[in-house]
C-alpha cells in the first residue's frame, strides 16, 4: 500500500490550486448571480493542458492519469462548482467517448481540439422523457443514402454551445427481443437543423453551461457513427462510469470550500461570550465534516487508481459518486447552519455550495440509480 | 546565453505557521518556491526563449527540495542542479549559502545570474550581492526591467518604490523584485516534460567544499511569531480633545514619540 501522491500528481494539484484560486475563484460569486458561462477560464485552462490531462501526447493530451485529473476536477470544484461541472463535463462525457470509441480519424479530427482546449465536447444522453432510463431514448435516427437522419429533443446538456461537436444517442432499430438499438452519432453542432437554447433558470451550478438541443431531419455523414452502431448503450454506460469518479471529485472540491468557510467562520463569530468553535455543537458538526470529506476523497482517488491500473471500477466508483455527493450535500447544509443567518446570504457563498453541490445527487445517475448500480453488482 | 537561477524552498508565509521548541514546525506546513525565485525563474525562460541558450536552476538544501526544482522545471528551466547538505551542514546563513553556490558556478561561465530579492523565510537579500562578489562580477538588485542588447543590458530597478535605470554588462548577478513580469503556471505538458529532464545531486564533497568552510558566520537565537494583533481603539469626545489624547498616548502607551 502507498497513500502518497506521486510527484507530478502533487504539481498538477498544487498548479490547480494555484491557477483556480487567481482565475476561477474570484468570478464565481459574479456568474452564479448572472447565470453566465465564463469562456476565458477554459480558454486559459486549455492553455495550460487541463482539457487534456488523461490523454496521451499523440492525441493533443498531457499523458497524465485519472488520479491527476480528479485532483484536477476537485480544485476547479473548490473554486467554483459551475466551473468545475463543466470541466469535469468536458474531459469525461465530451471527449473520452472519442478516446474510448473513437476511430483513429474521428480521434485525430475531434479528441485533438478537444483535448488542446480549442472546443469543448458534449454528451447528449438525456431527453424531457428519458433521464434514468435511457433505454426509453425517443431520438431516432435512419440511414439515408451515406448520410444518417436525425430527429428528437435532447435536454439539460452540459456545455453545447461552447462544443463544436455533440455526440447523440438515438434509436436505429430493434433486437431480436424487441429492445431498442442505441447508436452514438457525431454531429458537429453547426449542422443544419440542430437548435441549441440555454434559456434554463438552474438552482445552481449557473457557471456551467447547459442546452436544449432540438434535432430537426440533421444529416450527418454514415461514417459519424462513434464505436460499435449496435452498442450504443453499453458505450455510454461505460462513459458514464468515469465521469462518476470526476462528479464524486467534484463534490468533494465543493464540500471542502464549504468546510474551510465553516471552519474559519466559527472560530472568528463568537456569541455567549466565546468563538462558536468552543460549542460542542458546533465542533462536532466540523469534525464530521472533515472526516467525511476524506472518507470521500480516498474513495475517489481508490476509484481513479483502478481505472488507471486496468482493474474494474465499476463498482467503486458509484460508491464514490454516491457517497461524495451526498455527503456533500450534507457538509454544505451544515457549512450553512454553523454560519447561522450570515450563511443564509449569498455573501458568504456557503449558500451557492448547497446549491451547487445538489447537482451531484442527480447527474449522471440520480443517488437512487446509484444504489441500483450497486445493488446488481452485489448480485441483488 | 548561459543562465542560472537561484531557487530556495521556503515555507509558505501565507500559510499557518507553527512554532514547536524555537524551530518552525515543518510538519504540516506548506513549502514552495520562494515567491521572488518565480520571477527570477519566468525571466530567465523570457531571456532563453528570446536569446537562446540554458536555463539551469539550482538550490541548496535537502531532498524536498526536489518537488520546487522539478515545478522549475516543468515551467520551462532546461536543467536542474540540488546541492544536497542535509548529511554534512545543520545550519547555513547567507555566508554558507554563497560561499557553496560561488564554488559551484566559479567554473561555469555563466553570462547571467537570477535571484529573488530576497527570501521570504530569512529574509537577508544578501545571497545575491555576496555571490556577484565572490564570482567577481557585476550585480543589480530588486530589479523590475531587463533588456539585454549583445554585452550591454539596460535595467529599472525598484529603489522603494521610485525606479533608477542603470546600464551594465554581462556576465551580471540580478536579484528580482515584484514587478519583474507575471510567472507562468507550470503547463500539463510541462509538468510531464519536467520528468524526463536532468536534474544533477552535488554534495559539498563534490564541489571539493570542506563543511568547516561553510559553517554559518551567525546564529539564530531565537524565533517568534509577531503578536497578535489587538483590537484598535476608537476615541471619543471633541476633536480637540481626541488629538490631545492621541498625542498623550503616543507620548506614554505606544512610547514612539
Ligand atoms: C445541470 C444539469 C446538467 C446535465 N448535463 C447532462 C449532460 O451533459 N448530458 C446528459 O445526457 N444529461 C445531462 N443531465 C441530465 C441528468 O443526467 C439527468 O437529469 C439524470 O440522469 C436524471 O434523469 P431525470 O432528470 O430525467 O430524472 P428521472 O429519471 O425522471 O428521475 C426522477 C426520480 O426518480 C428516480 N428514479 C428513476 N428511476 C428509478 C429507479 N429505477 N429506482 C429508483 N428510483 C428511480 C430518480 O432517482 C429521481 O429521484 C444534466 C442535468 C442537469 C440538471
Ligand atoms: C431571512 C431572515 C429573516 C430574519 N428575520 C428576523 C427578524 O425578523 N427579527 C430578528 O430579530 N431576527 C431575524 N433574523 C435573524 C435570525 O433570528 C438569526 O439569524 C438567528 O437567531 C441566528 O443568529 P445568527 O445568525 O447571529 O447566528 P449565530 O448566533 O452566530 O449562530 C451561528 C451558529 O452557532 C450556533 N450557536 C450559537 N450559540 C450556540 C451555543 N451556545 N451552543 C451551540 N451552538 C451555538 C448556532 O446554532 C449557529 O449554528 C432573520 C434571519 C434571516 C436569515
Amino acid at each position: 500500500m502507498n497513500f502518497e501522491l506521486t510527484k507530478e500528481q502533487r504539481m498538477i494539484r498544487d498548479m490547480v490550486r494555484d491557477f483556480a484560486k487567481a482565475e476561477i475563484e474570484p468570478y464565481a460569486r459574479e456568474l452564479d448571480e448572472t447565470h453566465s458561462f465564463r469562456k476565458e477560464s477554459f480558454d486559459k485552462m486549455g492553455e495550460l493542458g487541463l482539457l487534456g490531462i488523461p490523454f496521451p501526447e499523440e492525441y493533443g493530451g498531457a499523458g497524465g492519469d485519472i488520479v491527476s485529473y480528479a485532483l484536477a476536477v476537485e480544485e476547479i470544484g473548490r473554486a467554483c462548482g459551475g466551473t468545475g461541472l463543466s470541466y469535469a463535463a468536458a474531459v469525461s462525457l465530451g471527449a473520452t467517448p472519442f478516446y474510448n470509441f473513437g476511430t483513429e480519424e474521428q480521434k485525430q479530427e475531434f479528441l485533438v481540439p478537444m483535448a488542446q482546449g480549442k472546443t469543448l465536447g458534449a454528451f447528449g444522453l438525456t431527453e424531457p422523457n428519458a433521464g434514468s432510463d435511457a433505454g426509453g431514448t425517443r431520438t431516432r435516427a435512419y440511414i439515408d443514402g451515406d448520410e444518417w437522419v436525425i430527429n428528437g429533443e435532447k435536454c439539460w446538456i452540459t456545455n453545447a454551445e461552447y462544443s463544436r461537436q455533440v455526440v447523440v444517442t438515438a434509436v436505429t432499430g430493434q433486437n431480436e427481443k424487441g429492445r431498442n438499438i442505441i447508436t452514438a452519432i457525431i454531429v458537429p453542432t453547426n449542422t443544419p437543423g440542430v437548435t441549441i437554447r440555454s434559456n434554463y433558470q438552474k438552482m445552481g451550478v449557473r457557471a456551467s453551461n447547459t442546452c436544449e438541443i432540438i434535432l430537426e431531419n440533421v444529416r450527418v455523414p454514415r461514417e459519424n457513427v462513434l464505436g460499435d452502431e449496435k452498442k450504443g448503450f453499453g458505450q455510454f454506460l461505460n462513459t458514464l462510469d468515469g465521469g462518476r469518479i470526476s462528479i464524486a471529485a467534484l463534490s468533494v472540491g465543493i464540500a471542502q470550500a464549504a468546510f474551510e468557510k465553516a471552519l474559519a467562520y466559527s472560530k472568528e463569530r463568537t456569541q455567549f461570550g466565546q468563538s462558536i468553535s468552543k460549542f460542542q455543537g458546533i465542533s462536532f458538526k466540523l469534525s464530521d465534516m472533515a472526516m467525511e470529506i476524506e472518507l470521500a476523497r480516498n474513495m475517489v482517488l481508490k476509484a481513479a487508481w483502478l481505472k488507471d491500473n486496468g482493474k474494474p471500477f465499476k463498482k467503486e466508483a458509484a460508491f464514490a459518486k454516491l457517497f461524495a455527493s451526498e455527503m456533500g450535500f450534507r457538509t454544505c447544509n451544515k457549512a450553512i447552519q454553523i454560519h447561522g443567518g450570515y450563511g443564509y446570504m449569498a455573501e458568504y457563498d456557503v449558500e451557492r455550495h448547497l446549491r451547487d453541490i445538489k447537482l451531484m445527487e442527480i447527474g449522471e445517475g440520480t443517488s437512487e440509480i446509484q444504489r441500483v448500480v450497486i445493488s446488481r453488482l452485489l448480485g441483488c | 546565453m548561459n543562465i542560472y537561477v537561484l531557487v530556495k524552498r521556503t515555507f509558505d508565509t501565507e500559510e499557518k505557521i507553527v512554532l514547536n521548541g524555537g524551530a518552525i514546525q515543518e510538519d504540516g506546513a506548506e513549502f514552495i518556491i520562494n515567491p521572488y525565485d518565480e520571477y527570477a525563474i519566468e525571466e530567465a525562460i523570457q531571456v532563453r526563449d528570446a536569446q537562446g541558450g540554458e536555463v539551469t536552476v539550482v538550490t541548496i538544501g535537502g531532498e524536498d527540495a526536489e518537488k520546487q526544482l522539478r515545478t522549475a522545471l516543468a515551467m520551462g528551466a532546461d536543467k536542474a542542479v540540488l546541492i544536497n547538505t542535509e548529511d554534512d551542514v545543520e545550519d547555513l546563513d547567507q555566508y554558507s549559502v554563497a560561499h557553496i553556490l560561488s564554488e559551484y558556478l566559479k567554473d561555469k561561465d555563466a553570462d547571467l545570474i537570477l535571484g529573488g530579492n530576497v527570501a521570504i523565510d530569512g529574509g537577508s537579500g544578501q545571497v545575491g550581492p555576496r555571490l556577484a562578489e565572490l564570482l567577481g562580477i557585476n550585480y543589480v538588485t530588486t530589479i523590475t526591467n531587463l533588456e539585454i542588447d549583445s554585452d550591454t543590458v539596460k535595467i529599472v530597478r525598484d529603489v522603494e518604490g521610485d525606479s533608477e535605470v542603470i546600464e551594465t554588462s554581462l556576465p551580471l548577478l540580478v536579484t528580482a523584485q515584484q514587478g519583474l513580469n507575471e510567472p507562468r503556471y507550470p503547463s500539463l505538458p510541462g509538468i510531464m516534460k519536467a520528468k524526463k529532464k536532468p536534474l544533477e545531486e552535488l554534495e559539498l564533497d563534490d564541489l571539493d567544499i570542506d563543511e568547516d568552510d561553510v559553517e554559518a558566520k551567525t546564529e539564530t537565537v531565537e524565533i517568534f511569531l509577531p503578536a497578535e494583533k489587538e483590537a484598535g481603539r476608537v476615541l471619543q469626545g471633541e476633536l480637540k480633545d481626541q488629538v490631545k489624547e492621541l498625542v498623550q498616548l503616543l507620548h506614554t502607551e505606544a512610547k514612539v514619540i
